[in-house]
């Protein structure tokens, strides 16, 4: 009998419907206004690769090892060196790094002895064309700089 | 009267692969009488990367990232299949505080994993709503993958030997909140579907696979559970220390799309007490053991098989001594659960399909490798 009267007055989808109405208090409202509000991410994400430059000399921290480039499975770095005659030591001439093929592992990063490459917190890679996702050294040290969203 | 009376014109019907029940590329050729299904055929290949093959040319540590790609919804279990794999053929075993991280994280990703596989399912059945909240609780979990290794999806985070990356400030609390907050959830979508008719029309007696023919096309994970076999390899062969966790295996015995329901939403509900175990039992220690920086196991083979959201997920390395594998072979757990598509299918009505694909909880991905 209950379960008949549970039939006939619908109990089982109003149950579903309460559960439905309970979420539309503005407290319980979680999407996030993404272009409008941006999130912060987490410390250790693993975004967009940057080369560090000594805050004190503005001279990079690379040493030019190869070892990301060794260690990346997708074999995308390109790390450009010369030896200097007088110091007989080598010089980082040109890095480039092509975010296309990156699936932002983070072996690269783990690989560099001297922290100089890592991946930052920024997360705004897309560009135009495929030629705007080879990062150059100049794009690496500076940074992206995504175009802000206007309302 | 001769039977042959009855019989109308058979149509091939394809299905897919663009389609979106299909949950990725899947093609489905279906044979039908009307409504009613004769027979289908499964075309696969569409996300075919060659993954096995990528691992036979890239060293033992550059092939971790890519597991994460085969089933990206469980990326973690896959990185901890591979890795233990790795580790039986270096004769290693991660710390024990490794060990708990990585049974922590793993059991987060069978939450994330059945939520995103209970969103779909209802979404293919016609429920809209379960799969907006579903996500809204798969970020917590998100955000616990981010804040520990800095990505979300794909998230390489463990390394043969143990972990790279110590728990942050805050993990215990963030896992242990995500944990009371996922228990109400999950009574919350039961009210939405379990009682509901349509629920029920659409899931009871639908896509039975008995135990036997279960184990006769090797279907492992829920759906071998909910047939009534209390089959599950962290009991039958506990890794990464599981036999010391107390929990329960979820079954059932009606076979049916519902009762595989039953048993996940059940097997979210055992995870969060796996992981509160875990959390009790984190301590200071280290997370790497010792292995050598180049590695390069002696020649032998390993396959260790674990227990992925979706099933038996197992992985075969061969090495020959060298710095890249000789063979990878990776048994992933969709892949032989699909073959029971068919068997499923049969007899039922088209609109069954749809919710036969869904009840499987197949990630294209690792179909198609
Ligand atoms: S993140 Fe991974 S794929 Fe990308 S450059 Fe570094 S090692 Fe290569
Ligand atoms: S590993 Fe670091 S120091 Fe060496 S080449 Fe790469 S970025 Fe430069």
């Amino acid at each position: 009998m209950r379960d008949f009267l549970r039939k006939v007055f619908l109990a089982d989808l109003f149950e579903g419907l309460w559960v439905t109405l309970r979420a539309q208090h503005p407290k319980n409202i979680v999407t996030e206004q993404y272009p409008a509000a941006r999130p912060k991410v987490a410390e250790r994400y693993r975004g967009a690769p940057r080369l560090n430059i000594n805050p004190e000399n503005g001279e990079t921290l690379c040493i030019a090892c190869d070892l990301c480039a060794l260690a990346c499975p997708e074999n995308l770095i390109v790390v450009g060196w010369e030896r200097n005659p007088e110091t007989k030591r080598k010089e980082l001439t040109t890095f480039t790094y092509d975010t296309s093929r990156c699936m932002f592992c983070g072996l690269c990063e783990d690989a560099c002895p001297v922290d100089a490459l890592e991946l930052t917190q920024d997360f705004e890679l897309a560009s135009y064309s495929r030629e705007g996702q080879i990062f150059d050294r100049q794009m690496l040290e500076e940074g992206i700089h995504p175009t802000p969203y206007k309302h | 009267m001769p039977e042959t009376f009855l019989d109308s014109t058979e149509l091939v019907l394809n299905m897919g692969p663009q389609h979106p029940s299909t949950h990725g590329v899947l093609r489905v050729i279906l044979k039908l009488d009307g409504e009613k299904v004769m027979g289908t055929e499964c075309v696969i290949g569409y996300l075919h990367r060659g993954v096995e093959k990528i691992g036979e040319n890239r060293t033992y540590a550059m092939f971790n990232p890519y597991v994460d790609r085969m089933d990206y919804v469980a990326a973690v279990s896959n990185g901890l299949g591979y890795c233990l794999a790795v580790e039986q053929l270096l004769k290693v075993e991660a710390p024990p505080r490794a060990q708990v991280v990585r049974v922590i994280l793993t059991e987060l990703n069978r939450i994330a994993s059945h939520l995103l596989w209970l969103g779909t399912h209802a979404l293919d059945v016609g429920a809209l709503t379960p799969l907006f909240y579903c996500m809204r609780e798969r970020e917590d979990v998100m955000n616990i993958y981010e804040k520990y290794c800095g990505a979300r999806l794909t998230t390489h985070a463990f390394r043969i030997g143990g972990l790279i990356y110590e728990t942050y400030q805050g993990f215990e609390q963030e896992c242990l909140e995500f944990c009371d907050k996922l228990l109400p959830r999950i009574d919350e979508y039961e009210e939405l579907l379990t009682a509901n008719r349509i629920w029920q029309k659409r899931l009871v007696n639908v896509g039975v696979l008995t135990a036997e023919e279960c184990k006769d096309y090797g279907v492992t994970g829920p759906m071998l559970r909910a047939a009534g076999v209390k089959w599950d390899l962290r009991k039958a062969q506990p890794y990464s220390g599981y036999e010391t966790y107390d929990f329960d295996l979820p079954t059932r015995t009606n076979a049916d799309s519902f009762d595989r329901y039953i048993v996940r939403l059940e097997e979210m509900r055992q995870s969060v007490r796996i992981i509160r175990q875990g959390v009790g039992r984190l301590e200071v220690g280290p997370v790497m053991a010792k292995v050598p920086k180049v590695i390069k196991p002696p020649i032998g083979e390993a396959y260790v098989s674990i227990e992925a959201p979706k099933g038996e997920l197992g992985y075969y390395i061969v090495s020959d001594g060298s710095t890249q594998p000789y063979r990878v072979r990776v048994r992933p757990p969709s892949f032989v659960n699909l073959q029971s598509l068919d068997k499923m299918c049969r007899g039922g009505l088209v609109a069954d399909v749809v919710a036969i694909i869904g009840t499987i909880d197949i990630v294209l991905g690792e179909v198609d490798r």
